[in-house]
């Protein structure tokens, strides 16, 4: 359920933030910006640099290879090779890691307040100078293939990317992340040059830190990191909403069970209407416990073991989508069911108290996110990735008490809609071809 | 670093200096009935994390009920006396928290994270459910479809998880640690809520758990609040020891081979029966928790690491781990995932050849430092992450470690000399361990 509950802690992340946090706008000597929360509790620092694009800018032909050529950044560099800047990194307790993600390559570090400098050194070594040499990418290809392996056999993995080839044919969201292993097996040198070059610029960048460290030693830093990078030049995906046929597809799979991946067109992250759906889809199937569809599918039926929905709303595209898994003989039951519910969500299904108590749970849960310096630093990033104003957590309560039940029921009957659904089912379920 | 971060427990400041003003150690306390209290503080954000914490688990299923301690934490978010079913959840949601609950071989414990000024609230709850469950037909025989799609989706539909299991099982010859905590499906199927109600009456009670909070809090505001609303419940007398079935002395290694249609990637794992940390007594657990991390803490660094991945290009991946923290075992897991055109067979001797020479050679005094300086490093950044440090305590107190022995750990960890790693390695002893070959159907 990977990519699924990271789309969702995406969006959870963006629409919620907290009370007592106070946010300084640093700027830079040389005029960039970053969120900080400064706090010298505790002698350390997270800082997280989102750079936009991630696995979007892949080469229609060659998906994976923004995401192995982060794989190969902290695989020596400078005058390091692998080992030696592992050594070094260990040597300082630091944290320095790249992940790619759909939209965005995301830089995190943590540092000890003592050996900070150091440790941001050979951050931009790994970013600017890392060596990409043969025997790195042979030896870490073969580590991200029979990794790709394993999950083109897992049935969740298998239903995701089916889902997302059905609905977004053509668009990069329609090709996995890291790639297949035929696709990562084939990528050269050159083109994992030109993914970094590509994948790393200095303008479409954000920046949130947290902890041990200030506003005027932040923007230093700031600077060291961007200075030698150059500007964005790649062009970016065209927006898609999800369209795929309406309908199941049942793709073979052994095993006792069916994974079902299920969904259609969604609500793009800029809409008006993002926050009313947000809270739709928190009483609807927001991945906890008490949504109407655990309620329905496990609660009373005891179908499943657990039932989501998410808004899958990227920079890029979006989808309404959600996961289940149950027997293959209840596959066809559980179905019907979802769909039912889609009906009762499109035809005004909630109701005022359903509001309340969602309301009641997203205003209260709003401190709750900013517990830690990682935590925080990563929500700063993200923030501002998703062109939220500095001010959104002093506002974002109110906007959610803003929301009134004829908003939820607009955006429930555009955004549900039952006969759109399409069901990918993976496992060999009964009745159902 | 993960296993090492993993396990790490609490902090101590000694290793990095004077003890800072910033920093608080874990406050234990106890109630009258006997139901201890540990507090600790961070002030940083006005969230508490309440837990309580059951000396009872899967480990503790009668024979021919495995799936009992897991079953019951699913059926405590049903009814009591004084609350519908699911209102606890709904109740915690509506006040802004979360909740949820695990079970493993030795404990059960029930979660909620919330705004600090509702931790009232969750106690109440809390202790409602200690005492006053209610289990009705319409209740239990649902959840028990829930639990085997839980199977189903998290343990029959991987082999690698399926795989784990049938070691364990070959592993512990007595003990029940060879049980998989969420029970063998055909004996789910028997489970019933009679059965649940009896394992409940029988461990949940004040003097069989631990209350953990942590977070804006003073610890003496909690102690009394504690007292006024756990320490009414009358404590257990009849309670019974935790005393499990022991392994024999075991004389001959195991050896699986399991084919599978949905393997990827083959690959060789072997478990071996450990000692565990035990009260006063933890060097040996520090010993192998470092050794885990020298042998494959760093997957470029380590030494199973570069032997097979860098200097031989024998595997794709290879993994060392430790786990201690139990009642009655430990265990010691290595493993190597070949390359491609290596087989299993040499990818096993490849890995033990490595695992000898260590033995031979020592650590290398470089990798040993940068070990260590992790560890001290550990100290500081833990106190980041309070729900995780709750969360140390909880097990450790649970599985028999004292407080002491919890805040010793880093410390003990930090002191571990390289003889000390070198006899660890040298204890891990083959006729007590498990081997498995994980393959495909057609290899």
């Amino acid at each position: 359920m990977n990519t699924l509950f990271k789309s969702l802690a995406l969006v959870c992340a963006l629409a919620s933030p907290a009370a007592a946090i106070d946010i300084q706008s640093v700027t830079s000597p040389m005029g960039r910006t970053a969120w900080l929360v400064e706090d010298h509790t505790i002698p350390f620092v997270s800082i997280d640099v989102i750079f936009a694009g991630g696995a979007a800018l892949d080469p229609v032909d060659h998906p994976g290879a923004v995401s192995l050529m982060t794989a190969l950044l902290t695989e020596g560099a400078g005058d390091l090779d692998a080992q030696g800047y592992a050594a070094a990194l260990e040597s300082l307790a630091a944290g320095i890691s790249f992940e790619t993600g759909r939209d965005q390559v995301t830089m995190s570090i943590k540092a000890l307040t003592e050996n900070r400098d150091q440790v941001i050194d050979l951050a931009l070594l790994a970013l600017t100078d890392a060596h990409f040499s043969a025997q790195s990418l042979e030896r870490v290809r073969a580590q991200q293939v029979a990794s790709l392996e394993r999950e083109a056999r897992d049935p969740n993995t298998i239903a995701q990317q089916v889902y997302a080839q059905l609905g977004y044919a053509g668009h990069a969201y329609s090709r996995p992340t890291d790639g297949t292993p035929d696709s990562v097996a084939a990528l050269t040198v050159d083109t994992i040059l030109d993914a970094h070059r590509a994948a790393f610029t200095s303008d479409l960048v954000y920046i949130g830190a947290a902890g041990d460290i200030t506003a005027d030693e932040l923007g230093a830093l700031v600077d060291h990191i961007l200075d030698n990078l150059p500007a964005s030049n790649t062009p970016l995906p065209e927006y898609r909403s999800y369209d795929a046929p309406a309908g199941v597809t049942v793709i073979d799979h052994p095993g006792t069970q069916s994974v079902i991946q299920f969904g259609h067109a969604g609500i793009p992250w800029d809409d008006p209407d993002f926050m009313p759906a947000f809270l739709m889809n928190e009483i609807f199937g927001g991945g906890r416990f008490g949504t109407r569809l655990m309620d329905e599918i496990r609660e009373q039926r005891g179908l499943t073991y657990g039932i989501y929905t998410a808004l899958a709303s990227y920079r890029w595209g979006d989808s309404y989508v959600g996961r289940f898994s149950t027997a293959n003989e209840s596959a066809a039951e559980a179905i019907d069911l979802v769909r039912q519910q889609f009906e009762w969500l499109a035809n005004g299904g909630i109701t005022e108290d359903d509001l309340e108590r969602i309301k009641t749970y997203l205003t209260g849960a709003y401190p709750l996110r900013f517990d830690g310096n990682e935590s925080i630093a990563q929500i700063l990033a993200s923030m501002q990735f998703q062109q939220y104003g500095i001010d959104y957590v002093n506002v974002r309560n109110d906007l959610v008490r803003a929301v009134t039940l004829e908003d939820i029921q607009r955006v429930a009957r555009r955004l549900a809609q039952p006969e759109a659904l399409q069901f990918v089912v993976v496992g060999q379920p009964v009745g159902l071809e | 670093m993960k296993h090492l971060l993993r396990i790490a427990a609490v902090t101590v400041f000694a290793l990095v200096g004077a003890l800072p003003v910033w920093a608080s150690d874990p406050q234990l306390f106890e109630l009258d009935n006997g139901m201890q209290v540990v507090v600790i503080e961070d002030h940083r954000a006005p969230v508490v994390v309440h837990m309580v914490w059951y000396k009872v688990g899967a480990a503790d299923d009668p024979a021919g009920h495995s799936g009992i301690a897991h079953y019951l934490e699913h059926l405590m978010f049903k009814a009591t006396d004084h609350m519908a079913e699911g209102e606890f959840s709904a109740t915690v949601e509506a006040n802004g928290g979360r909740d949820n609950a695990f079970t493993s071989w030795d404990y059960t414990a029930y979660h909620q994270r919330v705004a600090a000024d509702r931790l009232e609230l969750m106690m109440q709850m809390e202790a409602d459910r200690m005492v006053n469950l209610r289990l009705d037909r319409s209740d239990w025989l649902p959840e028990r479809d829930v639990i085997l799609r839980e199977r189903g989706q998290t343990r029959d539909s991987s082999p690698d998880r399926q795989f784990g299991e049938q070691m364990y099982a070959a592993l512990f010859q007595n003990h029940p640690y060879g049980r998989p905590i969420i029970g063998w499906r055909h004996e789910i199927e028997q489970l019933t809520g009679d059965i649940a109600t009896e394992f409940y009456r029988v461990h949940y009670a004040p003097n069989n758990a631990i209350l953990v909070v942590a977070g804006d809090v003073e610890p003496q505001a909690v102690v009394e609040m504690a007292q006024r609303i756990y320490g009414v419940i009358p404590a257990v007398t009849d309670l019974p020891p935790r005393v499990r079935p022991t392994e024999p002395e075991q004389l001959a290694e195991r050896r699986l081979v399991m084919r599978d249609e949905r393997v990827g990637q083959a690959y060789v794992n072997r478990i071996y029966l450990a000692p565990n940390r035990r009260p006063g007594d933890q060097r040996q657990a520090a010993a192998l928790t470092v050794l885990a991390a020298l042998l494959s803490g760093s997957s470029q660094t380590s030494v199973l690491d570069r032997a097979l991945t860098y200097d031989q290009n024998i595997a794709v991946a290879v993994w060392a781990g430790y786990n201690g923290t139990a009642i009655d075992h430990g265990t010691f897991t290595l493993g190597v995932m070949p390359a491609q055109g290596v087989t299993l067979q040499q990818a096993e001797d490849a890995m033990d050849a490595v695992v000898a020479q260590f033995i031979e050679t020592g650590p290398d005094p470089d990798q040993f430092e940068r070990v260590r300086m992790q560890i001290r490093a550990e100290a500081i950044y833990q106190l980041d992450d309070t729900a995780a440090r709750a969360n140390s305590v909880g097990a450790d107190l649970t599985v028999g470690l004292s407080l002491q022995d919890s805040d010793d750990w880093l410390s003990i960890l930090e002191s571990v000399t390289p003889d000390e790693v070198v006899a660890a390695a040298r204890g891990l002893d083959r006729r007590a361990s498990v081997t498995g070959w994980l393959m495909g159907a057609d290899s």
